[in-house]
């Protein structure tokens, strides 16, 4: 495993491009959360609006970038055919998935922490935002989870599907998709419901720091959700590489 | 250039996986278009539960509500008030801080109840004439209003400015019919007048209603950075206004007013005291929009599928170039065809062509057939005109075809499918979900004009007006561009990507 692991960074490291896209997770994140900070302002101090939601406005781009990353690091095998060398190299492929997932993971927390604490930054500069409250580092603490928990979710449909420019579309039309049809629902439960399954939706509730009572699923539960999409993406894309051909 | 359309058109349609998703994509256009619509309760409880509101002269429904003291003129005639200004109740206004920024009325039932004294902008009082008193009746209206000075409106729909005038001042009004024209005049002393407007009501008939009115909208107090639904809170509010010297028909002695609320039932009644008036009302006279808790759903929210549609077409659309370059085939694709413009150009008309197609096929379906489906599901479905419904059709199948030219656009110039399928994905929905969900209105209007997503006004149905203070926000269903405007944002997009990809793909080697 520890070798596996020392394949897979050196990999990642080496791979032009990675380092880029790396550094657009923390630049996406940081800037659009810094566009919607600077377009809300609070008169008299008083906000209507979530302020720390606000502020963390820029994962929702931050983790196409972190799908794209995650899809990359296994889909480019399968472009290149590298796959069939790493597979021959690591005959047990859970292990090369396994090395995979634990790579990303580090290197997305990496990338996330930095991104989100750099909107945290710009919201206590934009706007009252205190970043000590404890709903405040959870709000930021689940942020780095969420993008994680993509990161995983991407790596175990990139297995499943294979082609890189497919697995990108599945993966955010399954953050993207949901929210929208849900916009458009006119039936409240049905609505409650989608918001309730759906990986994105559910999973930023993590950022909700205020109307706690009113959300349509507590936080530390919709990231859950989210865990459980990613755990159920990792299982098939495991099952499958386990199953088929290279 | 026959020749290179039918090799691409094979290409497309030999790749199973590519058929099958195009066809999921159409699938997903309808299947989620009619899932989002559930049940409603229109119509399923007996036949007195069926949602209707009253029609206009003009075919829209209309919101008709509010307190009439009127007599009936037959013929030509003139009636003359003085309006001794607007008074006002309005919804109490939440603990948070900040002044209101804007209003929206709803249809109100019944008085403000408990509220704060002050006028909503749209507050209306003045004198009216009106074929009886059934909601949705032909009108012509002088009125003064809360912040709008003096109007003339009629039919609902149309609205004409006079002078400004504060809404604590007196003002005399005057309405004069001769035929079909009704004249409406203004003076702030009552002896020079000036005439607001002359229109003309084609299905008047000859005995009318006239007299004095007074109606005040919903009320609605956006709160802070307000972001649509989450930041407004609002109720209806009321408008007392104070009418004297009523010069009219039949005006001399023994002359009876009679009192009636239109449009309801609700307990505001007018009061005679002495030689003057005052009447409270609470309502709007105004097209119906649909607004932050309007009834039912438009035929736009029937095509939220066209997202899961979209993110397909974009996927296949970008393969349709990247594959090319995965497989090592476009060496072959280039030998065949030296004019490297040529290809790029048969690959965007057929891939423009087919989603085309299945957008309007897609968008027909949800439409016509779909809509049938809902109101027997008792859910409730603003009119479109047959106008609107078409546009709605064909501009969905643009706007696939727009998103799949960008998308090969974008695979051309970026080579790589995965960057490019993220990259089409993130600048055609995020815009359009950020709008939606997160940001507020202003941000998310600038995101909707700027980027491709602007295309989506084209499946806009609901009508905004300038008289009738909603919220045309993205969230309400209101984009900021109009719908040919904003398709034509996406088109310059994917020409201008597809002109960089024509242009690198002459440059560089394959």
């Amino acid at each position: 495993m520890r070798r596996a692991l020392h394949a897979e960074w050196t990999k990642l490291r080496t791979t032009p491009g990675m380092v880029l896209l790396l550094l657009s997770v923390v630049a996406a994140t940081v800037g659009i959360s810094m566009l919607a900070a600077a377009a809300t302002d609070c008169p008299g101090g008083i906000c209507a609006v979530d302020i720390t939601k606000v502020s963390l406005t820029g994962v929702q781009l931050g983790q196409a970038v972190v799908a794209v990353l995650a899809v990359q690091i296994l889909g480019a095998e399968y472009g290149t055919g590298m796959i069939h060398v790493s597979l021959a190299a690591v005959p047990r492929r859970l292990t090369v998935l396994t090395a995979k997932a634990l790579v990303l993971t580090a290197v997305v927390t990496a990338a996330a922490i930095a991104g989100v604490a750099g909107s945290l930054v710009a919201g206590n500069r934009l706007l009252p935002l205190t970043v000590t409250d404890t709903t405040v580092l959870r709000a930021a603490f689940g942020s780095v989870l969420y993008l994680v928990l993509i990161g995983l979710l991407a790596l175990g449909v990139t297995a499943a599907v294979r082609t890189p420019a497919t697995a990108a579309g599945l993966v955010l039309g399954l953050l993207y998709v949901f929210p929208i049809v849900g916009l458009a629902a006119t039936d409240p439960d049905f609505r409650r419901h989608l918001d309730q399954i759906a990986p994105m939706t559910a999973g930023l509730a993590i950022q909700s720091t205020t109307g706690l009572d009113d959300l349509v699923i507590s936080p530390w539960r919709g990231l859950a959700v989210l865990g459980a999409w990613a755990a159920a993406a990792l299982l098939a894309g495991g099952l499958l590489i386990r199953l088929r051909d290279a | 250039m026959r020749a290179v359309l039918h090799a691409e058109w094979t290409k497309l349609r030999t790749v199973r996986g590519w058929v099958v998703a195009l066809a999921v994509a159409a699938a997903a256009v309808v299947g989620l278009g009619l899932l989002t619509g559930g049940q409603g309760s229109c119509g399923r409880n007996g036949p007195q539960s069926e949602c209707v509101l009253p029609v206009g002269p003009g075919g829209q429904e209309v919101t008709d509500h509010f307190t009439f003291v009127h007599r009936s003129l037959t013929g030509d005639g003139s009636i003359t008030v003085r309006l001794n200004g607007l008074t006002g109740v309005l919804p109490r206004k939440p603990g948070l801080g900040g002044p209101p920024d804007s209003t929206g009325p709803q249809v109100a039932e019944g008085g403000a109840g408990d509220g704060q004294p002050g006028l909503a902008p749209w507050a209306k009082g003045g004198l009216i004439i009106k074929d009886g008193t059934r909601a949705g009746s032909t009108y012509a209206a002088i009125m003064l209003t809360g912040a709008h000075g003096v109007r003339m409106q009629h039919d609902y729909v149309h609205d004409q400015a006079g002078p400004p005038a504060p809404a604590d001042t007196p003002r005399w009004l005057r309405l004069t019919r001769a035929g079909q024209t009704i004249t409406g005049e203004e003076s702030p002393d009552g002896t020079a007048w000036t005439t607001v407007a002359a229109v003309r009501l084609s299905g008047l008939p000859a005995t009318t209603q006239v007299g004095t009115f007074a109606t005040s909208p919903q009320f609605t107090w956006i709160l802070g950075g307000g972001r649509g639904v989450g930041g407004a809170m609002g109720g209806p509010s009321e408008v007392t206004a104070m009418f004297d010297d009523l010069a009219g028909p039949g005006t001399g002695a023994g002359a009876s007013w009679s009192r009636t609320v239109v449009g309801g039932d609700a307990p505001s009644q007018p009061e005679q005291l002495g030689a003057s008036w005052r009447v409270t009302g609470s309502g709007d006279i105004a097209p119906a929009v649909s607004g932050i808790s309007g009834i039912g759903t438009t035929v736009s929210q029937t095509l939220a599928g066209t997202f899961a549609g979209l993110i397909l077409v974009v996927v296949v659309a970008t393969m349709t170039m990247t594959a090319e370059y995965r497989r090592g085939m476009i060496r072959t694709t280039v030998a065949a065809v030296p004019r490297r413009g040529r290809i790029l150009l048969a690959k965007a008309t057929i891939i423009g062509a087919v989603t085309f197609g299945l957008g309007v096929g897609a968008a027909a379906v949800v439409i016509f057939v779909g809509r049938r489906v809902l109101r027997a599901n008792g859910v409730y479905l603003h009119p479109a005109t047959t106008g609107t419904e078409v546009r709605l059709v064909v501009g969905t199948g643009l706007l696939l075809a727009g998103a799949a030219v960008l998308a090969l656009g974008l695979g051309a110039l970026l080579r790589r499918g995965l960057t490019a399928v993220v990259a089409g994905i993130v600048v055609i929905v995020l815009p359009y979900l950020l709008a939606m969900t997160v940001l507020p209105p202003e941000p998310a209007k600038w995101l909707l004009r700027v980027t491709p997503a602007a295309a989506f006004a084209v499946q806009q149905s609901a009508v905004s007006y300038p008289q009738v203070d909603h919220f045309p926000i993205p969230v309400n269903g209101y984009f900021p561009l109009p719908p040919w405007a904003g398709l034509a944002v996406l088109a310059g997009w994917a020409t201008l990507v597809l002109g960089l990809a024509g242009f690198s793909l002459r440059r560089r080697d394959v």
